[in-house]
């Protein structure tokens, strides 16, 4: 794949929820195989952005959006099969949720649900996927007990594990480092190095320094606005072309 | 060192008064359950057999056993829960689950909220003029038993409802996220995690299909009606049958020299054949909610 490919593509995205306007009128493009950071305070519009690329805005009654988000140059609105396009991308979530079932199951579930049901298949799915949210070694051995009963930590790596079992093609985080200590952290993210290989990796996050260690690209959003687009190197150097941009990830404001 | 004013031996004083103000209250609700209970035992001590229960009533109902009220209950009940449970739950699941907010369904939710208050012997009336009438079923257990769903649906619809809200959110958006469908996620999460809410709602309109008298009155309960003692297939579902609502109520008001210890004893065994279910339907749901998953 080469390395330019366009895999997001937006277009003048607005999104309203109910008569307040949450994204307004943003554009750009996530490339292929690169980690793309999305920074920015709290009510920027960052998660509603995740949600409106894998269609699960639709499950908010009062939500509405105009603009166009392509994916792998296809029409998010026109795909035939929004189950595949949820599948194509992982998500998670900046609080863990366990689904109330084992461990085994919750990371066996969206392979299930795709209709997987051979055993062999469905357990090295399930190792591997608990490798690469740097969960096997604790789980391992109780990998039938309920995933709700693990530490607020250890879940939201088990929630990383299953956002990985459905084999997606672009893995968006939701800050997902919140509830997560920090040299488990350290791991993840060195998974995610790794990981962007073979993916592409949206890191919505509040940590600044986060995504300045990992993404190729960062974006900043504020309250519903693209302020600064650039390399990761120029956002967070001494003069990035906006003052807004410098001041935000420096703590001066925000 | 910690030591007691003046201000805070009078705040541990009230908190003592609070709470055996609120104890005293809660043994007054109970109180007089326990006198019920006790005082029909006492009184229906003399006829209370096994036989009681396995004989049909004899001499114009004023001797004999309760057996053919007593299935007539057991069919009225087990048939309208038949009817009225796939219809109230998957009705609730689409007003919970599918539905959107839209005139429609504010509609369909308002009526369900008024139907459960409606008076059952309101029920009765649609029952005998849509089923018995209408319908052309006649007079019968059928007849009953659907009269007796459509009494039950709006209450249990309401409680499925509730039960199916109680399931967090979360879950279901994390269901979504990994491209679960709607029905997946309610298949796999959430009717697992709230059948023991369901279960409740279904197990009380088992009390309340069993003590109505009014909507079978009209629409397939009889006076009386003598079937094969000890066979519990007698009854047909086109077949009018007795029960044990409607039959304390006939012996207590409109046959004259029934001993006394009869509609106590009836009392007694139309009291116990709800608690029993309801004494069920706990061990259920201790049963399930161990293991319950959050």
């Amino acid at each position: 794949m080469v390395s330019a490919a366009v895999k997001i593509d937006v277009r003048d995205l607005h999104v309203y929820y109910g008569h307040k306007e949450a994204l307004k009128g943003i554009s750009f493009d996530v490339r292929a195989n690169e980690v793309f950071g999305i920074i920015g305070p709290a009510q920027s519009g960052k998660t509603t952005l995740l949600r409106v690329i894998n269609r699960t805005l639709e499950f908010v009654a009062e939500a509405r959006y105009k603009g166009q988000v392509r994916v792998d140059q296809e029409d998010i609105r026109q795909v035939r099969n929004v189950f595949e396009l949820r599948r194509k991308i992982g998500m998670v979530a900046p609080l863990p949720v366990g689904l109330p079932l084992t461990i085994y199951d919750n990371v066996a579930f969206a392979p299930r649900m795709a209709g997987i049901r051979n055993r062999e298949e469905l357990d090295s799915r399930v190792e591997q996927c608990l490798r690469q949210a740097a969960l096997w070694d604790e789980v391992k051995d109780r990998l039938n007990t309920l995933g709700t009963r693990l530490s607020g930590g250890q879940q939201q790596r088990l929630t990383i594990a299953r956002a990985l079992s459905h084999q997606p093609e672009i893995l968006c985080l939701d800050e997902f480092s919140i509830a997560i200590d920090p040299v488990t952290t350290m791991r993840i993210e060195e998974v995610l190095k790794e990981l962007c290989r073979s993916m592409t990796i949206i890191l919505v996050t509040n940590l600044v320094q986060q995504a300045r260690r990992l993404a190729n690209r960062t974006m900043f959003l504020f309250e519903g606005e693209i302020v600064e687009l650039d390399d990761t190197e120029v956002i967070f150097s001494d003069h990035p072309a906006q003052q807004k941009t410098y001041d935000y990830v420096n703590g001066i404001f925000g | 060192m910690f030591i007691r004013t003046h201000l805070t031996r009078r705040k541990k004083r009230h908190e003592l008064y609070v709470k055996y103000v609120l104890l005293l209250m809660t043994l007054l609700i109970i109180l007089p359950l326990i006198l019920i209970v006790f005082y029909l035992i006492y009184q229906a001590a003399p006829i209370l057999s096994l036989d009681f229960l396995l004989k049909n009533p004899i001499r114009g109902m004023r001797d004999g056993g309760i057996w053919a009220p007593l299935l007539g209950t057991i069919y009225l009940v087990l048939i309208s829960l038949l009817i009225a449970t796939p219809i109230g739950v998957f009705a609730a699941v689409y007003l919970n689950e599918y539905a959107r907010e839209s005139w429609f369904t504010r509609v369909i939710n308002l009526a369900v909220v008024n139907l459960a208050g409606v008076p059952s012997i309101v029920h009765a009336l649609f029952g005998l003029g849509a089923f018995v009438l209408f319908a052309g079923i006649g007079r019968s257990i059928l007849a009953a038993s659907m009269t007796l769903a459509i009494m039950t649906l709006p209450v249990l619809i309401a409680s499925t409802k509730e039960a199916l809200a109680a399931v967090p959110l979360a879950f279901r958006q994390a269901c979504w996220n990994v491209g679960a469908t709607r029905w997946q996620t309610i298949r796999e999460v959430v009717l697992p995690n709230s059948i023991s809410g369901i279960l409740t709602g279904i197990i009380l309109q088992v009390s309340r299909a069993a003590g109505e008298t009014a909507p079978i009155m009209f629409t397939g309960a009889v006076f009386y009606k003598a079937i094969q003692e000890g066979d519990l297939l007698a009854y047909g579902l086109l077949d009018q049958c007795m029960a044990l609502s409607m039959h304390l109520f006939t012996i207590s008001t409109q046959v004259p020299d029934v001993p006394a210890a009869l509609p106590y004893g009836t009392a007694v065994v139309l009291l116990g054949v709800v608690l029993l279910v309801n004494a069920l339907a706990i061990v259920l749901r201790i049963k399930i909610r161990s293991r319950k998953k959050w």
